[in-house]
C-alpha cells in the first residue's frame, strides 16, 4: 500500500516536471541533437523491454511461452491491418481468454 | 492567411482517442486495483496521467520489483514528454510557468494530432484534444478499479495480455519512425531476455534503455 502511494506522489511530480521542462526552458535554447535522439530512443527501448518480460516472464525469474503470446501475435495482426490499438488490446486479451478456456 | 483554429476543433480531434483512453483506463484499473487497491489506481490516474508509465510502473510493483525500480521504470517511460515538450515549446504562450503548465496537456495522441508538419504545431489543438481525454482515462479507471472484483480473474479475462498489445501498439507509432528506433527495439528485447533469468524484477526492464544510447552516433 506505502509503495503504490509512494510511486503515484513521486511519479505524479516527475511526470509534470518532464513535461512542463521543454516548454519552459525552451526559449529558442535547444538541447544538443544527440542528446535528443537518445532521450526520444528511451522509449522504443523501454517498450520493447516491457512487451517481452510481460509476454515471456514465467514465475521467478523464468522465462515461458503460454496464452500470452498468442494474444501479442493477435495484437501484432490487428494494429498492422487495421491500426487500431483498442482492436489490438481487446483482441489479445480475447484471444489468451479463449486459449485459455480450451486448454 | 490561414484560418485559426479554436479550442473546439481540438476537443473534436480528441474525442475518438478519449473513447480509447476510457477503454484503456477501464484496463488501467482492472489490472491495477489487485496490485495496490481501487483509490490508489484511481489517484494513479487523476494526478499522473500517462497509460504507458502508469502499466509500466504498475507492472513492476506487480512482478515484485522494489518502489525504486517502479518509479524509474515510469519515468524511464514518460522521458519522451521531454523531447515532445522542446518541440512543442515554440507554439505555447506566456511566460516560463504559463508555458509548462500549457506543457501538461502533452500526451501521445494530442502530440500527433497538433502537429502541423514541419516541427510546427497547433496550441489550441494540442490542449483542446487532451481536454476529453483527461476525465475519459480517469472513469475509465473508476468503472475498471471499481468493477475489478465483479469482472472476476484477470487471468481467465486474459487481461494480463493487455499490457504487452498496449505497449506494442506504441511502439510500433514510435518503431515505425525511424530505423534505428527499430534497431532500438529489437536490442532493448533482447537485453531485457538475456538478463531475466538472472536479475530481479524490473531490473533488466531499466537496464534495457541503454539501448537508446545507440542514437549517440546514429540519426
Amino acid at each position: 500500500m506505502n509503495a503504490a502511494w509512494t510511486l503515484i506522489v513521486v511519479l505524479a511530480l516527475a511526470t509534470a516536471v518532464i513535461k512542463g521542462a521543454g516548454p519552459a526552458a525552451v526559449g529558442g535554447r535547444d538541447l544538443p541533437p544527440r542528446v535528443l535522439r537518445v532521450i526520444a530512443l528511451f522509449a522504443p527501448a523501454l517498450l520493447s523491454a516491457l512487451i517481452v518480460v510481460e509476454t515471456f516472464g514465467g514465475p521467478g525469474r523464468s522465462l515461458i511461452v503460454d496464452a500470452r503470446a498468442a494474444g501479442l501475435a493477435v495484437a501484432a495482426v490487428v494494429l498492422v491491418t487495421t491500426e487500431s490499438l483498442i482492436g489490438a488490446v481487446v483482441g489479445a486479451a480475447a484471444a489468451t481468454a479463449l486459449l485459455r478456456l480450451i486448454a | 492567411m490561414q484560418t485559426e483554429t479554436t479550442y473546439a476543433d481540438g476537443i473534436r480531434a480528441g474525442v475518438p482517442f478519449a473513447v480509447a483512453a476510457l477503454l484503456v483506463g477501464i484496463s488501467f484499473g482492472v489490472v491495477a486495483q489487485p496490485v495496490m487497491g481501487a483509490g490508489a489506481a484511481i489517484a494513479m490516474s487523476v494526478f499522473v496521467f500517462a497509460g504507458a508509465a502508469q502499466f509500466g510502473s504498475t507492472a513492476v510493483l506487480a512482478s515484485g520489483g522494489s518502489v525504486l525500480t517502479a518509479i524509474l521504470a515510469g519515468v524511464m517511460l514518460n522521458a519522451r514528454f521531454l523531447p515532445m515538450g522542446i518541440a512543442v515549446a515554440r507554439a505555447l504562450r506566456g511566460g516560463p510557468l504559463a508555458r509548462a503548465l500549457q506543457g501538461q496537456a502533452i500526451v501521445d495522441a494530442s502530440w500527433a494530432a497538433a502537429h502541423l508538419g514541419g516541427g510546427r504545431f497547433d496550441r489550441k489543438i494540442l490542449i483542446g484534444a487532451t481536454i476529453p481525454q483527461y476525465p475519459a482515462w480517469v472513469l475509465g479507471t473508476v468503472i475498471g478499479a471499481l468493477g475489478a472484483n465483479k469482472l472476476g480473474d484477470p487471468k481467465a479475462l486474459g487481461l494480463d495480455a493487455v499490457f504487452p498489445a498496449f505497449f506494442l501498439g506504441l511502439l510500433l507509432e514510435e518503431a515505425l519512425a525511424s530505423r534505428v528506433a527499430r534497431v532500438v527495439a529489437v536490442t532493448g528485447a533482447l537485453i531485457a531476455l538475456a538478463l531475466t533469468p538472472f536479475l530481479p524484477a524490473g531490473l533488466p526492464i531499466l537496464i534495457a534503455s541503454a539501448a537508446a544510447l545507440l542514437g549517440w552516433r546514429r540519426a
